[in-house]
């Protein structure tokens, strides 16, 4: 479904990402961790289309299409979901209304038919609930006034509305206490099916207990430096990132 | 993807959408020669067979106008406007006297036809009444140049007591309430723009709604500039009897033309004991092109008095149109416990400029007064937020609360904020709040990421932003506005 080669990126002028080769066929997930400052979050970023996040060099296909030449708008029709590490919040925008909006868009790319505020807001409730999310915060302005697990919840609730073929999670785990760490992993895990493929951006193992990964890859210094099964999470946890870089140095 | 060296690149292309309105209706003109003196006044008041002391309060605001000078105080600028390059009268030929329906033009029903907004308007000028039951109607005043060319619903208003006419009947028809109320609120001498269209006022609307009587419906004037070298100065006088509440929609559109329109309006609002005044302006005159040139100079002077104890005036505008706007519709809070508001969305694309905001002066005890303003530029425009709050002595426990938001699209406009304050009574409650803010990058990667176009981006971002003044809007009206937000600010990203 994703398959990166030769990925060089810069920000700024700054060359950040050096290389990276990672293929995520359909119906898997794949973990990816790091240190602070290896890359993570300037990956996920390349692949979403930010501007200002410059690639130079090597290919990204979803697909089999050219994802680097898409608008991130074409992106997420694709199907290329990005939870944010920092979801933003848009003053006076309420949620439902945001929602409502983007799925249409969604829908209209699709060549699918719009939902009616009605037949959204069944949809939408269903999805809260499951999140264990108040229907207040549909009524709520996006972002705006949520506490930290609150927007991190909020990013898994438009995950599971827009259904993405492939979502990525960037430290979706961070700042999370261990309830709300649970109930983001269900969610995460309730799309799991084999038409859709996830990539789980961390820092730390604890997130990949309760999402288990068919791969784990360690990004380090701009580089893929180690892939491998769901027991190198473990490794990590018991060595740190050193004694991998290290190896791989 | 791009790698524009500007992120905020996807914001600069929402500006360059053409005019929609911008097109020039063929019709037979009765034109007054260009220039100003007392003898365009005497013909202008005898075109329209007005009365001796029409014609002696027109003459003493020229006298007055000829002493005063063009005000300089507002952040705008434009070159010195030559008064005697104008022509101060023009009327579509076959009108003469009040117009039924069935008598306009045929060219002037499709012209406003053509312009689209609101939607109920030209279904009722075309001549459409809508079902029983369908949805309240809405009585249309429309004013073409400098003349009323069709007032609808005249029947069904004159049942329930209102008056809705072009304010040159009223004079005829009613000329007691005209010479009671009118220059009340705004004197011949004001300001030099209201100075000038009490000497040249043409036509307008009157409304007055008797005591105790809620209009059965909105009551709107639609305001059309075609003629090419002429001014617009229409007057509006609305009076809100006793314990009688109305409603009132303004819009205005005008051709596309390379050289500048003056538009130099007065409207006076009266609410006596417990009356209340919502009137709402969707003004969208042709702004300019992309370059500066051309467009609509808006110079209005809009207030509302206050009279009666416990009445209230509320006035909400959404401003997107005009190259220059110079306007603060404001109120005069006399009554005790009188309630004053101002809701404002300003839109300012290109080289438009606007200086906008509103006055609130509490003289009577317990007023309260609500500004909320916002203020979006986009471009090389220039948005200014200008208000005054003003307690008189006894004034005692009155309150104000004052929001002002600017919101910037790109690097090249200016957002200003110019609050007066003055207070004179200690036990008054005064407070304002301002911020200024951009459509920042991320909030549109965010919705970008989530599957929305960039401008539908930008519209979901700048109808957030406005959301508190749309909501006052009436329903249908808010909805028009909420289209001219994106048609507005259409290719100011990218």
């Amino acid at each position: 479904m994703l398959e990166i080669r030769g990925l060089t990126a810069a920000v700024d002028g700054k060359p950040i990402l050096h290389g990276i080769d990672l293929a995520v066929p359909t119906g898997e997930v794949h973990a990816i961790m790091g240190p602070n400052g290896s890359g993570k979050s300037t990956l996920s970023y390349v692949l979403a289309g930010r501007d200002g996040y410059e690639v130079t060099g090597g290919s990204a296909t979803f697909d089999g299409e050219d994802l680097l030449a898409m608008a991130p708008e074409a992106r997420a029709a694709a199907g290329l979901f990005l939870a944010f590490q920092y979801p933003v919040e848009l003053p006076g925008v309420g949620n439902a209304n945001f929602l409502r909006t983007a799925l249409n868009a969604l829908r209209r790319a699709r060549g699918e038919a719009e939902l009616d505020a009605v037949q959204f807001l069944k949809l939408a409730r269903v999805e809260a609930k499951r999140l264990s999310m108040p229907d207040d915060m549909l009524k709520r302005n996006v972002n705006v006034g949520f506490s930290g697990g609150e927007k991190k919840r909020n990013e898994v609730l438009q995950m599971a509305i827009l259904r993405p073929r492939l979502a990525i999670l960037d430290e979706t785990d961070s700042g999370l206490d261990i309830d709300a760490l649970r109930i983001v992993a269900d969610g995460v895990n309730a799309l799991r099916s084999p038409q859709s493929s996830a990539l789980v951006i961390t820092h730390y193992q604890r997130l990949l207990d309760h999402i288990v990964p068919d791969r784990v890859h360690v990004l380090a210094g701009g580089r893929i430096v180690r892939s491998g099964g769901p027991e190198l999470a473990r490794v990590l946890e018991e060595g740190g990132y050193a004694s991998v870089v290290a190896d791989a140095a | 993807m791009s790698h524009a060296a500007d992120p905020l690149a996807p914001v600069h292309a929402v500006t360059q959408t053409p005019y929609k309105w911008g097109f020039t209706t063929d019709i037979e003109m009765d034109m007054a020669p260009k220039g100003l003196n007392p003898d365009i006044i005497r013909l202008i008041s005898a075109r329209k067979n007005e009365p001796e002391w029409l014609l002696d309060w027109r003459l003493k605001a020229f006298a007055l106008w000829q002493a005063m000078t063009a005000p300089e105080w507002a952040h705008l600028h434009h070159p010195p406007i030559d008064y005697q390059d104008l022509h101060y009268y023009a009327a579509p030929r076959k009108q003469a006297g009040p117009a039924r329906l069935e008598d306009v033009d045929p060219e002037l029903l499709a012209t406003y036809e053509k312009l689209g907004i609101p939607l109920k308007e030209r279904a009722i000028l075309a001549g459409v009444e809508p079902a029983e039951g369908e949805r309240a109607p809405v009585a249309v005043d429309a004013v073409f140049d400098s003349v009323s060319v069709a007032t609808t619903f005249r029947a069904t208003l004159a049942k329930a007591g209102v008056i809705f006419c072009p304010i040159s009947e009223a004079v005829r028809e009613h000329p007691e309430l005209v010479r009671k109320y009118l220059g009340s609120v705004v004197p011949q001498g004001d300001n030099f723009y209201a100075a000038l269209n009490s000497a040249v006022f043409t036509d307008g609307s009157f409304v007055y709604v008797p005591p105790g009587v809620r209009c059965p419906m909105e009551l709107s004037t639609y305001f059309r500039i075609n003629a090419r070298n002429t001014g617009q100065f229409e007057r509006t006088l609305i009076i809100a009897d006793a314990g009688s509440y109305v409603s009132y929609l303004e819009g205005c559109t005008a051709p596309q033309r390379d050289e500048n329109q003056l538009h130099a309006a007065v409207v006076e609002l009266i609410a006596l004991d417990d009356a209340q005044i919502k009137y709402s302006t969707v003004q969208n005159w042709y702004p300019g092109d992309a370059e500066g040139r051309g467009g609509i100079y808006n110079f209005v002077t809009k207030r509302g008095a206050c009279r009666g104890a416990r009445s209230k005036i509320s006035w909400t505008q959404v401003e997107t149109g005009s190259a220059i706007t110079w306007k603060y519709p404001s109120c005069i809070l006399a009554g005790d416990e009188s309630v004053g508001e101002f809701y404002s969305v300003a839109v300012t694309t290109n080289r438009q400029q606007a200086d906008t905001g509103t006055k609130m002066i509490h003289i009577g005890r317990n007023t309260r007064s609500t500004i909320v303003s916002k203020g979006i530029s986009a471009g090389r425009s220039d948005n200014t937020y200008r208000g005054l709050v003003r307690i008189m002595p006894k004034a005692a426990g009155a309150r104000n609360h004052t929001q002002c938001d600017s919101l910037l699209i790109g690097d090249r406009c200016g957002a200003h904020t110019v609050p007066y304050i003055e207070s004179r009574n200690p036990t008054a409650k005064v407070e304002h709040e301002a911020t200024t803010s951009k459509i920042a990058e991320d909030q549109l990667f965010y919705c970008r990421q989530r599957g929305l176009s960039e401008e539908d981006a930008v519209n979901l971002i700048v109808n957030g932003f406005c959301k508190e003044v749309l909501k006052e809007l009436p329903m249908e009206f808010a909805v028009e506005a909420q289209k001219l937000l994106a048609v507005s600010l259409e290719g100011s990203v990218g």
